[in-house]
């Protein structure tokens, strides 16, 4: 059996080929100039579960952000003010690991979350 | 012309020699016959404080070249010296330092591969690694020795590629020679000072070297890799010319002997070359047009000069110090066939596989190359690979 | 010791955007090493988990230099870099302090990479490897490796009709380098982030080849619930599958004694690498483990005492 892809699912991975630098715009050898350049990498989508913050439960202990693997936890004037979701993977550590009886952090489904803010 | 100094050293003291005026600022090694002087003269020197290298002894060759490439990608100009196992044992690492575009310099002295386990010369070391992406200028004697590494420095860091400089083990390595070397003044403006753009001690500006490349991308860093590696050519030969300035001794991508109005000619690398001129020029005595074609760059392979130099010859003996076991030719003679097929040269071309750990080859062997070959050439064009000096 | 306040104000030194799993181990050491150990520091990865899901190009999650060569040479390419910092400070060439820090996983760092260390530490290179240890190739997809416990589950030793996991006990890598007479050997658990950071603090101080053995939960390759590494890392130090202490000198000295020492099942029954240890046809084995993590404990506790010089009187 044929697996037959559609004409804009070909143009699209055309168009994905064809946007990447050839190599004489590439810096010589296997190097990347910069550092950090992985925050342009999103990896949101791999979510199913997402973390919401209760601002008022919230004591800025900055546990979730020492421990969070993304760098995900988004701190502004020593207080922990929500998630960067387009790098949040839904791990859960946050709401695990959250010190503060009954959570300043819930997981909810990102299917739902996602709904919710199309409405 | 700069002032020269006249002084007897054999081929790893020339080397060492060379590298003490270099100066470079890491040298990490590990010790393996007929190498080993290279690097053990050369620590002598950082004991006794007159060069400003950090030596780092290493636990083995693959660690060698690793140190090498952490100290070349941190900024500075990182050297070291080998042979046939050790040279194989780093063999991954010499693949890394060429996608890098790391301008590391090596000494390889050239030994026979295990098994079975032989320490001395033949070609089969360096032309393990004829694909690693690394520039191979092989030696004649001690002088080119000496002469090939200094210019080696330059070479990388204009080309952006690793260097090796390759000499006999033993014939070479061992034997006094009468050399000429340069005022450590003058090597240090010849190579001048190492500059890079990017490298890893520059904190400031972070950068990430050794990535890993998913099929979009690997192919263009190679892409690179190979333009270098052609690109290199121009830059050998202009690295050339200025040492010819300062010297007055010639260094060309290859050199002629007697070959303009040759009609059998011998191709031949490194210390076997020497044997050859003797060979030449006694047979010109003779009344033989006989000359030699001695490649001094093996990587990248002057293919349309070489087969520009060969096309007036009646028949053709290419010398091959490695087998390269594939049933056929051994692999300088592919790269001659190959320079002589895409310019349409259909010439008789025998390849000799000889020398072969350390397997003396004679005056009177080269004679008899130059007799059988001379007798080819009347009848119809052959292709043929023998084994020179092998007990049947 | 580092205080969070002021660690939450600096710059970012490994970011987001890397693809490690969710609820990775690596990653989140390797951040909190960097925290502390600041901007003015070059890393060398070896291949492995950590190499892998953070250079992949273009995208880099290191916002310091960094340099990856191949799997088996972390401490022989990163004593090149300390190499040339010396070179380069004896030429006046440079004159700030810059940290030298490895990183390798228990692959690259037990069995492969495990003559690169050792040359490395031997000849002195003012140099930390930190071992990321989750007891298992598991960028390749979890097969044995000398780290792995006996009776754990992985591919290349795998719990089948006749054999039961590996059959091997772990080495002691951290022994190892204490033989090796270095100035500071630790070991550390992702998920105690005060002990981790103020050994690295103290191992930066430190001139000298140091090491810390990190312990790492793996979500995949222990197969628990993302959002339980931390814990998993707790468990293990509570249960002293893996002991947090420090060898400063010659001298032990454990950094945390669990208030109550947990039975090891405690820390195995929450793995689908060890699910088959729960089963009453396993009994001998589960005790064997038992057995040989108080043996250790004891062990270690005999080394702090035999190594603590006797209080003056």
């Amino acid at each position: 059996m044929r697996c037959v892809l559609s004409v804009e699912q070909k143009n699209m991975a055309k168009k994905n080929i064809e946007k990447k630098p050839g190599w004489k715009e590439l810096p010589e050898g296997d190097l990347i100039k910069g550092g950090g350049t992985a925050r342009e990498f999103k990896t949101g989508g791999w979510r199913s579960k997402r973390p919401i913050l209760i601002p008022e439960k919230c004591i800025s202990c900055m546990t979730c952000w020492m421990y969070c693997p993304d760098s995900a936890v988004i701190v502004k004037d020593g207080k922990v003010v929500g998630f960067d979701y387009e790098h949040c993977k839904g791990c859960g550590i946050c709401e695990h690991e959250c010190p503060v009886k009954g959570k300043a952090i819930k997981m909810v489904s990102e299917k739902e979350a996602k709904a919710s803010e199309k409405k | 012309m700069a002032k020269s100094n006249i002084i007897a050293r054999t081929g790893n003291e020339a080397m060492a020699e060379a590298m003490r005026q270099i100066d470079p600022d890491v040298v990490a090694a590990y010790p393996i016959t007929p190498a080993t002087e290279i690097v053990q003269i050369f620590a002598g020197y950082v004991a006794d404080g007159v060069v400003k290298t950090e030596f780092v002894p290493v636990e083995s060759e693959h660690s060698a070249m690793s140190a090498c490439i952490g100290a070349s990608a941190a900024g500075g100009r990182a050297m070291t010296g080998t042979s046939s196992q050790g040279l194989a044992l780093m063999a991954e690492m010499l693949y890394i330092a060429a996608g890098l575009r790391l301008p590391i310099v090596l000494a390889d002295v050239n030994r026979a591969l295990s098994s079975p386990i032989n320490i001395h010369c033949d070609h089969s070391d360096t032309m393990m690694l004829k694909d690693s992406g690394w520039i191979q200028i092989f030696s004649e004697n001690a002088q080119e020795g000496y002469d090939n590494m200094i210019q080696a420095v330059r070479i990388a860091e204009k080309a952006k590629l690793p260097v090796m400089v390759t000499t006999d083990g033993f014939i070479i390595s061992h034997g006094m020679e009468r050399i000429e070397i340069l005022s450590d003044e003058d090597v240090k403006k010849f190579i001048g000072e190492y500059k890079p753009e990017h490298y890893l001690l520059k904190v400031e500006e972070p950068i990430t070297i050794g990535a890993l490349d998913l099929p979009d991308y690997y192919f263009e860093h190679r892409r690179q890799t190979a333009q270098a590696m052609i690109d290199s050519k121009s830059v050998i030969v202009n690295v050339g010319k200025d040492f010819t300035a300062k010297t007055g001794r010639s260094y060309e991508l290859f050199e002629k002997y007697k070959l303009d109005d040759a009609e059998f000619a011998i191709v031949a690398m490194g210390s076997t070359a020497g044997t050859t001129k003797v060979v030449v020029d006694s047979l010109r005595a003779k009344g033989m047009k006989a000359g030699l074609l001695k490649p001094r760059v093996f990587r990248p392979f002057p293919k349309e000069e070489i087969a520009e130099a060969l096309k007036n010859l009646k028949a053709i003996a290419v010398m091959d110090r490695s087998d390269s076991m594939n049933g056929h030719e051994g692999p300088v003679c592919l790269e001659v066939k190959a320079a002589l097929y895409d310019k349409g040269l259909n010439k008789p071309v025998v390849d000799y596989i000889y020398g072969l750990g350390g397997r003396e080859i004679r005056v009177q062997d080269i004679e008899d190359v130059y007799k059988e070959i001379s007798g080819l050439s009347r009848t119809k064009a052959v292709s043929e690979v023998k084994y020179l000096g092998v007990r049947e | 010791m580092a205080n969070i306040k002021e660690l939450v104000k600096q710059k970012e030194l490994f970011t987001g955007g890397h693809r490690g799993c969710a609820g990775c181990g690596a990653v989140m050491i390797a951040r909190q090493v960097l925290m502390v150990a600041g901007p003015d520091t070059v890393v060398v990865s070896a291949t492995g988990c950590l190499e892998v899901v953070s250079t992949i190009f273009p995208y880099t999650a290191w916002n310091v230099p960094f340099l990856h060569s191949a799997f088996e040479n972390a401490g022989a390419t990163i004593s090149g870099v300390e190499a040339l910092y010396k070179s380069f400070t004896r030429q006046g060439k440079i004159n700030k302090k810059i940290n030298f820090i490895a990183f390798g996983g228990d692959g690259g760092t037990y069995d492969i990479g495990l003559q690169s260390l050792s040359g490395a530490v031997e000849r002195g290179h003012n140099i930390l490897y930190v071992c990321y240890n989750n007891e298992a190739y598991m960028n390749t997809g979890v097969q044995r490796s000398g780290a792995t416990p006996k009776g754990a589950d992985t591919t290349t030793a795998p719990v089948g009709k006749v054999k039961k996991g590996k059959e091997q006990y772990r080495k002691d890598l951290t022994a190892i380098m204490v033989a090796h007479g270095i100035p500071y050997a630790a070991q550390a658990v992702a998920g105690n982030w005060r002990d981790l950071t103020s050994k690295v603090e103290k191992a930066l101080s430190i001139e000298g080849p140091k090491f810390i053995n990190v312990f790492q939960p793996c979500r995949l390759g222990w197969a628990y619930e993302p959002e339980l590494t931390c814990e998993m890392g707790r468990l293990a130090a509570d249960t002293c599958a893996w002991p947090l202490y420090e060898v400063l000198n010659g001298q032990y000295k454990i950094t945390y004694r669990p208030k109550e020492k947990k039975p090891v099942a405690e820390w195995i029954k929450l793995q689908g690498r060890f699910r088959h240890l729960m089963k009453p046809e396993s009994k001998a084995l589960l005790d064997e483990i038992q057995a040989l993590t108080d043996k250790s404990w004891e062990d270690l506790r005999k080394k702090e005492t035999a190594s603590t010089p006797a209080k003056a009187v």
